[in-house]
């Protein structure tokens, strides 16, 4: 009982991420791109529920970050004037699934007040609505790979399994060498191809299918285990003593017994191609400024003073561990539940 | 024998199709290293023409990939055309460099996936085991990039470790035993990162295979003949439970080479990592080739050296 509530409380967290990441627009307080040379750098801000006068409000307020006279990098909160946190508030505009357009936020203050919620970065954009467009980028980037990599994987596995003899042979080879090939370096011979400086649509379609591509080699293989063993159970040999098609066996009888596979394996994949998205955009490969991806916000460590002296530059980083370590949960479980031996 | 043939001719053909595969990559290529020259109005398409015969970028495909096939063989791997060198001289020491670090790393990894992995298997379902599980999730879950830099931020802020390179500056004048110490130095980071990274996989797989060899008939037969505890444990159950690592060794050896990458580029240790980014940038298609061929060499080896560990282990392959 206890192991199924947690259970759905790791699924609702895993749902609500990528519901962020597909409307950002309305969970992130601010656009990814506005800029406030003003705060470079500013910590999170601090959530008040008193305030300089020793009053207590009830709803939870911040005050604005000024920069400190006695240090060039240092901030200092204007107590002069709170700002409350309001919920459904209006802001600026964004586009729903690129179509509708809408302002509302989920929560933000007024101006000229600015809720930092992870702080901002080296232009002074807010971190935290960089945080939400970014997994729109590598989240989907990821979850497309998963289904193109499955997608190819899964067709190639059914007929490798289905017809045998040289069909069989010919893609388990296949499978072979692609699970063998150092796929890091695989990675980068295929980016090597394409131009340094192309669009982020392109950049983020070419991702999809390379990573897709390259990946399909331990889903085939899956399926194709399956597959085998499936093709001898009773249902589908009296399918075919009735005369039907490999067609209609395929998909009405074979296809069905991998989906459990299939499900657990995708939620083992999604991470690791989300990954790649990461490290291709850490060294720069990848999307580009100023649409932030996770690989983009990582690669602002890669300076020494960001390193070293601003610990809310790790909280993106912070948030890709905590998701990858809910997919590998979501993933054991499943597996647990659907009693899948090896993947 | 014939199995080790048959592995042997495995591998040189897995060579091949990797050469095969990532040659048509880069002949698909849009464009080539004297694009760039395209954009200045004071070269003639003429002289950048003759430029692309001179290196030959105007044979057809199969000629190209004759040619280099010949080279590759004799271990050179054409010429760099942003170095303005052979691919060779630029290769050998960085893979030299890659390959301490890789093979350094792995048998790190390994010493700290061994003892954790039988803890596990030894304790399995109590506390222990439960505090190892969640400890390598959350290992698993760290990207290696991650590590590097949490790495990074450890060496500056206590300076104990160099923050990268391999050598000092000043490490030319000194002795051998202290130029050793040097680099043993700037080792450790890369290392602690790869294994690190490396470590989680297998400390799954080796408690696995553990329990597995725990709790197969012939262990609870010798648990009844009343051998101790220890005895089982060494003498009977890792014995049974190293075919399946070893074959892992091999296997791992590819995820490790892609772990180096990053943490060689991050970590700025001078290894195949940053020369193949490098050469990525600048377009520079034959040592980001001959990279992936090396890496590719590299992985047949450490499968082949994998192969023999189960000859030398397993009584019955020898047999078949």
């Amino acid at each position: 009982m206890i192991t199924r509530r947690r259970t759905l409380i790791f699924l609702a967290m895993l749902a609500s991420v990528h519901v962020a990441a597909i409307v950002p627009g309305f969970f992130a307080p601010y656009d990814y791109g506005t800029q406030n040379r003003d705060l470079p750098f500013a910590p999170p801000s601090h959530l008040h529920l008193v305030d300089a006068s020793g009053h207590f409000h009830v709803r939870p307020f911040v005050y604005r970050w000024v920069s400190r006279a006695d240090a060039s990098d240092g901030y200092r909160e204007d107590r002069s004037q709170p700002y409350p946190v309001h919920f459904l508030v209006n802001g600026s505009g964004y586009k729903i699934l690129g179509r509708w357009n809408a302002s509302v936020h989920l929560f933000g203050v007024e101006p000229p007040g600015q809720f930092l919620l992870f702080g901002s970065d080296d232009l002074g954009r807010d971190q935290f609505s960089r945080m939400l467009y970014g997994g729109r980028i590598s989240l989907l980037a990821g979850l497309l790979a998963t289904g193109a990599a499955i997608a190819v994987g899964g067709v190639l596995g059914l007929l490798s399994g289905y017809y045998g003899n040289l069909v069989d042979t010919l893609i388990m080879r296949l499978v072979e060498l692609f699970l063998a090939l150092p796929w890091l370096y695989l990675l980068f011979a295929v980016r090597a191809v394409l131009p340094l400086q192309i669009k982020t649509t392109d950049t983020f379609l070419l991702l999809v299918c390379v990573v897709g591509l390259l990946g399909w080699a331990r889903p085939a293989r899956l399926v194709r285990g399956i597959v085998l063993s499936a093709k001898k159970r009773n249902f589908v040999v009296a399918a075919r003593a009735m005369g039907a098609s490999d067609l209609h066996i395929l998909r009405w009888h074979i296809l069905p017994q991998t989906y459990r596979v299939i499900l657990t394996l995708a939620a083992l994949l999604v991470p690791q191609f989300v990954l790649a998205e990461v490290t291709l955009s850490f060294l720069g490969l990848g999307v580009g400024e100023p649409i932030p991806s996770w690989g983009n916000l990582l690669a602002q460590l890669q300076r020494y003073k960001v390193l070293t002296s601003y610990w809310w530059m790790y909280l993106p980083a912070a948030g890709l561990v905590f998701l990858f370590l809910t997919y590998h949960w979501v993933s054991a479980k499943m597996q647990e539940r659907f009693s899948v031996s090896a993947l | 024998m014939a199995r080790f043939a048959k592995r042997a001719l495995n591998g040189l053909l897995l060579l091949a199709a990797v050469s095969l595969l990532s040659f048509v990559l880069l002949s698909l290529a849009p464009g080539d290293f004297f694009q760039e020259l395209k954009l200045n109005p004071q070269i003639s398409p003429q002289t950048l023409a003759a430029l692309r015969a001179e290196y030959g970028l105007d044979r057809p495909f199969a000629v190209r990939y004759w040619y280099w096939t010949k080279a590759a063989l004799r271990g050179d791997f054409g010429y760099s055309l942003s170095y303005k060198c052979p691919v060779g001289t630029l290769l050998w020491p960085r893979a030299r460099n890659t390959l301490l670090l890789t093979i350094l790393a792995t048998v790190v990894a390994w010493m700290i996936a061994l003892p954790w992995g039988i803890l596990e298997a030894v304790h399995r379902d109590a506390w222990l085991d439960h505090l190892g599980a969640a400890l390598t999730s959350l290992l698993l879950a760290t990207p290696e990039l991650l590590l590097g830099l949490l790495l990074l931020l450890f060496a500056a802020r206590t300076g104990w470790f160099p923050t990268g390179g391999m050598t000092s500056v000043n490490a030319a004048a000194n002795g051998l035993p202290s130029r050793f110490g040097d680099t043993a130095l700037h080792l450790v980071l890369p290392v602690v990162a790869l294994a690190l990274g490396a470590a989680p996989i297998l400390v799954r797989h080796v408690r696995s295979a553990m329990v597995a060899a725990l709790t197969s008939p012939f262990v609870e037969a010798a648990y009844g003949f009343g051998i101790p505890r220890q005895r089982i444990l060494w003498r009977h159950a890792l014995p049974a439970a190293a075919n399946s690592l070893i074959s892992l060794l091999g296997f791992s050896i590819g995820g490790l080479l892609s772990m180096s990458f990053l943490v060689e580029v991050i970590l700025n240790w001078p290894g195949l990592g940053p020369l193949v980014l490098e050469a990525l940038l600048a377009r520079d298609t034959q040592v980001v080739m001959a990279a992936v061929m090396l890496s590719s060499v590299f992985l047949v080896a450490g499968n082949v050296i994998a192969d023999a560990l189960l000859y030398w282990n397993d009584p019955r392959i020898r047999t078949v």
